[in-house]
């Protein structure tokens, strides 16, 4: 094979790679939509918040340290060597499930029935308070962030495409980092196991008749308010998996938020209603931004990864106002 | 004693259709009008022309125009951001082609200018509706901030890839540049807020803005009832992005003057605009000086306080102020969600039987 059809496919799978990165942030976004009609845009800043705190709890850092410091004139960083990440890992989790029965509590409570761009924008000031106070708890700083992953590209896939190209060619191998084939594997575990989850157990089936009509589950005895709290944990949950393989990759900060804003052309690609939308869309996007980037970003200066994939998603939208697999949006008077 | 109707009656129509029907509202308003005019002018410094008033008035002027869009038009906008670039670069390559141009013309040209842009962006508005238009205009936003960033024409070439706003003046004294003096710049901006506030008042009032509000409410009963969408809807892109576009030429020329595309027009200006609209009323003009003035002056006064007054260090001052701006916006949602401008009205409600309510 030729150099630059290898190239090619290399191009290809790392965009896979990115884009099933991107479907796992879409994914929280659809979790919660289907069940509530509310689009969390708080969702990347969760992401965030989880591995601010995974990385607080693996290293023994003291919450709030910067601002007790501050306040009394002391000079605390640490209150131990830190928890296994395992350990970690549940008590992140348990923060997580926290966070969500709060939000509910405090926000989503008050807030029911108000239109959809009302409740949008309660999410929004959620994802301002979550920044700050993730900030405020364990810094702001880039933290690395360590869960045992491999990392790096593997030597035996160069090897292996190295002998593919054509005898004589210069043509070394393909990079491709072990983290991201981690990060692809355990991104299609999770969605097995939410699928198993929404069809073959009592709340996954209650998270569905939530999702299909608020008022009739409401008829049969489910609980919305108990619903919310679980869908919110669950979103959690996937924020935290986000967290972990974003923040292993390219360690945890600020722009780890930012994904949020990667995954909105997933989603609206893929229609905000369904779970295999937010994979398709994310594969779609991930692979699009990188052939993008690699044929025509040369062409035009670079960085077209920033506004590749909105472009492609409002470009689809015109001829599919409801996304890939979104519900038919049906008007009457 | 300061809002009252009784013995105040209008006998004709254009009496009782005015702005402010109301006599001691009239009053009020002028006084502070004459006030911002006659009085502020000579007490400004430089402190409170540079860090609250001239960015109080900058987003008063990109809230309007964006209530225009979202609150009164009901499309929602992310791309408030690239939009308010366009303005900005607008008004540089108008300022450095034609030097001898007032600053009035030049504003509004710009605005024009993103009058143009936002037109373009809002075609798609015509089949995509409610929050996939809200992530398709941030196509706009990333677009439009990349393409400023990467053709040098934009910013003429300049080695910083940055955009320097020169001297410009009006009848003979500086509004732009360094040597600027506060009151000049307060009153440039002051008086293009205070027309185009009035416009976009009488605007909203009259038949095009009625289509807006008719598009709005429900867009395909007003199909029906003969409100065309897509001059309904592109007139309101238009509009909105004009005003938006003035507020960016003001806000690269007047008060920063000097920008960098992806620092000074990022998404999270976008959100900032959106918030105010919010926080200060959708489909509201007093409620977008509100949420401005809430969301400008709130953050400053944070500052001092925490900076100032307890003496912590910046960044624990700007980790607080987002996560307090964050929790007031879910407050402000909960106890008030039609904004400032509700709590307003219910204000006057209240004030027209005090003190004997019934």
């Amino acid at each position: 094979m030729s150099p630059d059809f290898l190239n090619f496919i290399e191009t290809v799978l790392n965009g896979l790679m990115t884009g099933v990165m991107y479907a796992l942030v879409a994914l929280g976004f659809v979790l919660i939509f289907k069940a509530s009609g509310i689009f969390n845009f708080a969702q990347g800043v969760m992401a965030l918040f989880a591995a601010l705190t995974l990385v607080g709890l693996q290293t023994g850092q003291m919450p709030f340290s910067h601002l007790i410091n501050a306040t009394f004139g002391t000079d605390i960083h640490h209150w131990g060597p830190g928890l296994p990440t395992i350990l970690a890992i549940l008590m992140t989790m348990a923060v997580m499930i926290v966070l969500a029965f709060t939000i509910e509590k405090v926000v989503l409570k008050h807030l029911v029935n108000q239109e959809p761009i009302i409740l949008f924008m309660a999410t929004i000031g959620l994802a301002y308070f979550l920044e700050g106070f993730g900030d405020l708890m364990w810094g702001a700083d880039v933290k690395p962030l360590d869960v045992g992953l491999p990392t790096g590209g593997s030597f035996w896939l160069e090897d292996v495409t190295t002998s593919w190209a054509t005898a004589g060619s210069e043509y070394y191998g393909m990079y491709i980092d072990t983290l991201d084939v981690s990060a692809a594997i355990i991104a299609i575990i999770l969605v097995i196991a939410l699928t198993i989850f929404s069809q073959y157990t009592a709340t996954g089936r209650a998270l569905r008749a939530v999702a299909d009509d608020h008022q009739a589950a409401l008829s049969v005895g489910i609980s919305l308010r108990s619903i919310w709290v679980i869908v919110w944990s669950i979103s959690g949950f996937v924020a935290l998996v986000a967290g972990i393989m974003w923040g292993a990759k390219s360690g945890v900060q600020f722009s780890l938020s930012l994904i949020a804003l990667k995954a909105l052309p997933v989603l609206i690609l893929g229609g905000f209603t369904s779970i295999p939308g937010a994979i398709v869309g994310g594969l779609i996007i991930g692979v699009g931004e990188k052939l993008a980037e690699a044929y025509i970003g040369p062409l035009v200066g670079g960085a077209v990864e920033n506004w590749f994939a909105y472009m492609v998603a409002l470009a689809f939208l015109l001829f599919r106002p409801q996304g890939l697999y979104g519900e038919k949006i049906i008007e009457r008077i | 004693m300061l809002y009252r109707e009784t013995g105040d009656f209008s006998s004709t129509y254009a009496a009782d259709q005015q702005t402010f029907p109301i006599r001691s509202e009239r009053y009020l308003f002028w006084t502070a009008m004459a006030f911002a005019f006659l009085v502020v002018p000579f007490l400004v410094n430089d402190y409170w022309e540079k860090s609250v008033l001239v960015p109080l008035l900058v987003w008063s002027m990109a809230a309007l125009g964006l209530n225009i869009l979202t609150g009164y038009c009901g499309q929602v906008s992310l791309g408030t951001g690239g939009f308010m670039a366009v303005g900005a670069y607008a008004c540089y390559k108008l300022m450095t082609a034609f030097p001898e141009m007032n600053m009035f013309i030049v504003v509004v040209l710009s605005g024009g200018v993103t009058a143009f842009v936002g037109m373009l962006f809002g075609l798609p508005s015509l089949r995509i509706k409610g929050f996939y238009l809200a992530v398709a205009t941030l196509a706009a936003q990333f677009f439009l901030v990349w393409i400023f960033n990467k053709v040098p024409w934009f910013y003429n070439n300049s080695a910083s890839g940055q955009i320097t706003a020169p001297e410009r003046t009006i009848f003979g004294v500086a509004v732009t540049g360094a040597s600027a003096p506060p009151w000049a710049t307060y009153l440039f901006c002051l008086t293009l807020v205070f027309v185009f506030a009035w416009v976009a008042r009488n605007l909203t009032r009259g038949q095009l803005g009625r289509s807006w509000m008719a598009i709005r409410d429900m867009d395909i009963a007003a199909e029906i009832i003969g409100v065309q969408p897509l001059k309904a809807k592109i007139s309101a892109f238009a509009v909105s992005s004009f005003y938006i576009g003035v507020a960016g030429a003001l806000y690269f020329s007047v008060w920063l003057g000097a920008a960098e595309p992806t620092e000074a027009f990022g998404i999270d200006k976008s959100f900032l605009v959106l918030f105010m609209v919010i926080i200060g009323g959708l489909g509201s003009i007093l409620g977008s000086f509100l949420g401005a003035a809430f969301l400008t002056l709130m953050p400053v006064l944070l500052k001092n306080v925490m900076v100032g007054g307890m003496s912590w260090p910046t960044d624990l001052a700007a980790h607080i102020e987002i996560m307090l701006v964050g929790g007031l916006i879910v407050f402000f949602l909960i106890v008030e969600p039609h904004g400032l401008a509700q709590l307003w009205r219910l204000l006057k409600e209240k004030l027209r039987l005090w003190p004997f309510p019934y």
